[in-house]
């Protein structure tokens, strides 16, 4: 809806024109206007492509989402939390037909905002560099702190993405903020190179930045899709010439350097490895990318810097900026346009390979500017749908096996994170005391609960926030819940009963705004009211039950 | 509802007024309808399954198919045991109940990476990213389910490790993961029952109102599992957590580490009538110094908890009705690499099961003289999941529909493993 009304209605030279207009009247907007003039024409693209798949499967897509939902998804995607009773208002009161685009802008470039984005996305890659148990056990390598302070820092300053992840993959340097030689990006692969020939290095970097699945490779050929043993040992090979080492006492933290690599058979010219098929035959392996690119054998470093060259190669390889346009597309959109998101081989067909190439090559355009991506996507239609399905579009739901069409927005639970900072934001439980550091330790520490390492050499783990049972009782009986619906000094309750000028109604009304975007129905100020008599008339006490009741509803839980 | 008088809302009204106010169907509200079948019949019949999930791959070759003198064999002696075969030296307890258990020793699967092995041998399915399959677990405790209406805590329980989930089952059907101290956090409510009810009442409402709004499975699920916690939180059954309450003795004959502890809470678990339990033992992935891991600190622990735990059952007279499943996602190579290790191997490997209508003391199948070959017919996943399934009274013929509607048969076809049907 969003975009028909801004770009559908009037032509776009007219739009233009008035913004420019409005520049001259408005002269403190021109920069978020400036930002949403640019993307018009890759909105406009991606509206066409998604509506082209709607009527090739005979969808009508669903309803436009209401301003209270939008703007909550929109919070909670970009800054990681939902609004507060005031950003939304100041959102839903706003009559400028262009505050979609003025919401994005300031969320995304907004000094005030700055943090919390930085904060969000170094969340998000935090838990998929070093997952959600990285650096929390006593014997890791691994620097949490490091690690996120390094992302935030990137993150803070829109740091191009390709810059980015050359960075991850070719850094050298301590892990823990404060030592000397500090870079935290070297926190990515420290624990990825000793063990198994680095094999969790080239796992982890294929897939992540190039969509390519290569791990089962390691041992025999692929029976599913192109990847052949070789191919793997030869990617193997690019991360041969970087060790960890721990640091020589407690005081010095872990260190990622690079090393010469003398080759298996010893002759560091033509620094080989071996690897042995299936079969028992033993096969010889040198560093060459994925499309079939030689770089010069020496395992010197300073003649070859091996991971250097693959950080280039993989900047220019056509998988790399598909791999990010279809990560971050999923994280607003709640899938990718492959399942799974991570896996663009060429036996997983895309259900939208045109977009998915469009976004790529704009994406490639703007620099790799992340910001820009999220805007593109943020101020789409399918962004602005309805989750409400309709017996037009509910055959759509890739539950159900079929691919992501997106002719409403699938609805998703929140993360640990996300509730995290919603609780702190809508509740006001003054957890939110303390320096950066704190916090987030504090926040960490809430977060472990959740989370198991499997102890294999994979490094996989699991997460117990997503649904089941232990999640229902700690939303139920938790510490956390517990504090937030308290209603002690500090809290939303408190604050609401003792302001004087409010009436029990706007009371409620507020809690449900906080909580859930949305005014109460009719019935549901009945029940409150039903809540306010059980109570004998304590307000105070009915609301902490009104509160209880929101955050452990699926409305507040989902981000829909 | 009225909530002045809160007394008559019971912990299961939140299902069925759920069920009221939507379309909600199927298994989680079933168990709400009473079932018109005296209890102690039904606890005769009742059928359950513990799996031992040994993650990382346990080296089977070095438990329960030795290939002394063979190049690939290893560091261990076979033993003889009570049953019809040997296993290794360093399970000396569990040798004395191998007339209760028996080893399939030509199990051969393709997958031999963790996280996809992991899925296949729990699911019997390899993973296909457009449909998530249900874990045996969920399976099982699904088709069992309805034996036991009285069931308050969750029919899945996996001790000590995550498992798989549920898939397209549902959330209803998730593990419910617990660590091995039996401590289920969050069970006190803070404030008077009385007051709890009226606040879930009041929840009913709003769950209601958005399920109604019609965006999904995964909202009606989130209040089905709503239903299943307040079930479990007031419920007398969460005492079988609590292995706390056995005697020094027992705990020591378990062996006082978390798998042992683990597997005395799933005898107590079992008792009060889970269908299905799953206690985790990990740290089996042993690319370096192989032998010394396993004698020096795997192989006690599993030999203690899981001799314990088969000989309970069978003291009790429970060991017939409920089957054991000792696995991981795969063996490891018969061949001994640089490090002192042994690496991942899919093609060849061994499981034991015992119990559960299953014929006790004999190995199924072989392997060649250094174990890198099943000699004649192999078993996958699949044949395992039927094979246990039929143990337990569920029939093969069982089909689910998944939400796509596409019909699904149980086991993923497998075959029983005949010789253990004679």
């Amino acid at each position: 809806m969003m975009c028909d009304r801004c770009f559908g209605l009037a032509k776009p030279s007219l739009i233009r024109s008035l913004f420019w207009a409005g520049l001259l009247l408005f002269a403190p907007l021109a920069p978020l206007l400036a930002q949403e003039v640019e993307s018009e024409q890759q909105v406009k693209k991606i509206n066409e492509l998604i509506a082209q798949t709607w009527s090739d499967y005979s969808l009508t897509p669903s309803a436009d989402a209401t301003d209270g939902e939008w703007c909550r998804r929109v919070y909670l995607d970009l800054v990681g939390r939902i609004p507060s009773v005031d950003e939304l208002a100041a959102f839903t009161s706003d009559k400028d037909k262009f505050k979609k685009e003025r919401l994005v802008s300031k969320l995304l470039y907004d000094d005030q905002y700055t943090g919390e984005y930085a904060r969000n996305w170094t969340t998000v890659w935090t838990n998929l560099l070093i997952g959600r148990t990285g650096g929390t056990q006593d014997n890791s390598m691994i620097s949490r702190p490091g690690m996120q302070k390094y992302l935030r820092d990137s993150f803070a300053r829109n740091k191009p993405y390709h810059q980015l992840v050359s960075e991850l993959v070719t850094a050298t340097g301590r892990v823990a903020p404060g030592s000397e030689e500090f870079n935290g990006a070297a926190n990515f692969l420290i624990d990825k190179v000793n063990e198994e020939q680095a094999a969790q290095a080239t796992a982890a970097t294929t897939k992540l930045f190039l969509g390519l699945q290569v791990q089962c490779t390691q041992c025999h050929n692929h029976p599913f899709n192109d990847w052949k043993q070789q191919k793997y040992w030869e990617m193997n090979a690019f991360f041969r010439q970087v060790r960890a080492f721990r640091g020589a006492s407690e005081l010095e933290s872990p260190q990622l350097a690079n090393q010469d690599y003398a080759g298996e058979s010893g002759n560091p010219d033509e620094a080989d490895l071996f690897y042995e098929l299936r079969n028992g035959q033993i096969k010889v392996a040198y560093p060459v990318f994925v499309d079939g690119t030689e770089i010069p054998r020496s395992g010197y470093v300073n003649v070859v810097n091996r991971r250097s060259e693959f950080a280039k190669m993989m900047v220019a390889s056509p998988y790399f900026a598909k791999t990010i346009v279809n990560r971050t597309w999923s994280h607003f959109l709640g899938y990718g346009f492959t399942k799974p998101v991570d896996d663009l081989g060429p036996h997983n067909v895309p259900s939208h390979p045109e977009l998915l190439g469009y976004l790529a090559e704009e994406f490639q355009k703007s620099g790799y500017d992340m910001k820009k991506l999220m805007t593109w996507i943020v101020l789409s239609r399918p962004y602005a749908l309805s989750s409400q399905r309709t017996s037009n579009n509910e055959k759509d739901d890739p539950m159900l096996g079929g691919p992501p069409r997106f002719s409403q927005f699938y609805i998703r639970q929140m993360s640990a994170e996300q509730l995290y900072e919603s609780l702190l934001v809508s509740t006001q439980t003054g957890q939110a005391q303390g320096s950066y550091e704190e916090q987030e330790e504090r926040k960490n520490r809430w977060l472990q609960q959740f989370s198991t390492a499997f102890g294999n050499d994979e490094g996989g783990e699991a997460t117990i926030f997503n649904g089941t049972i232990p999640q229902i009782l700690m939303m139920f009986n938790g510490e956390m819940i517990r504090a937030a619906t308290s209603g002690e000094s500090g809290t939303i309750i408190d604050s609401l009963v003792t302001n004087t000028k409010l009436k029990d109604q706007q009371r409620i009304e507020q809690l449900y705004l906080a909580g859930l975007a949305r005014l109460p129905s009719r019935e549901e100020l009945k029940t409150a009211q039903e809540l306010l008599a059980a109570r004998n008339g304590d307000v105070r006490q009915m609301l902490r039950d009104q509160w209880w009741i929101i955050l452990n509803s699926g409305e507040f839980i989902f981000n829909f | 509802m009225n909530f002045n008088t809160p007394s008559g809302m019971s912990r299961r009204h939140f299902m069925q007024h759920m069920a009221g106010a939507s379309a909600l169907t199927g298994g989680a509200l079933a168990l709400g309808h009473t079932l018109n079948v005296h209890a102690n019949e039904l606890k005769r019949n009742r059928k359950s399954a513990i799996l031992l999930w040994m993650g990382g791959g346990p080296s089977t070759i070095d438990l329960w198919d030795l290939k002394p003198g063979a190049s690939t064999g290893g560091e261990f002696k076979p033993i003889s045991t009570t049953g019809d075969m040997q296993i290794s030296e360093h399970l000396p307890m569990i040798a004395q109940h191998m007339d209760k258990l028996s080893i399939v020793r030509n199990m051969s699967t393709r997958e031999a990476d963790h996280t996809r092995g992991t899925y296949y041998m729990h699911t019997g399915h390899v993973p296909d990213p457009n449909i998530e399959y249900p874990s045996y677990g969920s399976v099982i405790a699904h088709q069992l389910a309805d034996q036991r209406p009285e069931l308050e805590i969750p029919p899945f329980i996996a001790v000590g490790g995550g498992s798989e989930g549920p898939g397209y089952l549902g959330m209803a059907w998730a593990p419910f993961s617990v660590d091995s101290n039996g401590q289920v956090r969050n069970l006190d409510m803070g404030i008077e029952q009385a007051r709890m009810m009226q606040r879930v009442e009041a929840l009913r409402r709003l769950e209601s109102r958005f399920i109604n709004s019609n965006r999904g499975l995964a909202v009606e699920e989130h209040a089905k599992v709503i239903g299943k916690t307040l079930n479990l939180m007031s419920s007398k059954q969460m005492e079988a957590f609590k292995v706390s309450l056995e005697t020094q003795e027992v705990r020591e004959r378990y062996g006082e580490n978390n798998f042992g502890r683990g597997c005395l809470m799933a005898r107590r678990l079992v008792e009060v009538g889970v269908p299905f339990v799953e206690v985790s033992l990990g740290g089996w992935d042993n690319h370096q110094n192989i032998f010394t891991t396993l004698q020096d600190n795997l192989l006690p622990t599993l030999d203690r908890a899981m001799s314990a735990l088969v000989e309970d059952l069978a003291q009790r007279g429970m060991l017939q009705d409920t089957a054991i499943i000792w696995m991981g996602e795969f063996g490891r190579t018969p061949r001994i690499n640089g490090n002192g290790g042994r690496d991942h191997w899919a093609r060849s490997w061994s499981t034991v099961v015992g119990g559960g209508g299953l014929k006790p003391g004999i190995a199924v199948g072989q392997t060649n003289e250094d174990g890198t070959q099943v000699e004649g017919p192999s078993y996958s996943s699949e044949d395992l999941l039927a094979t246990v399934c039929r143990g337990l009274g569920i029939s093969l013929e069982t089909t689910f529909t998944s939400r796509s509607g596409r019909p699904m048969k149980i086991a993923h076809g497998g075959k029983v493993i005949s010789e253990l049907f004679s």
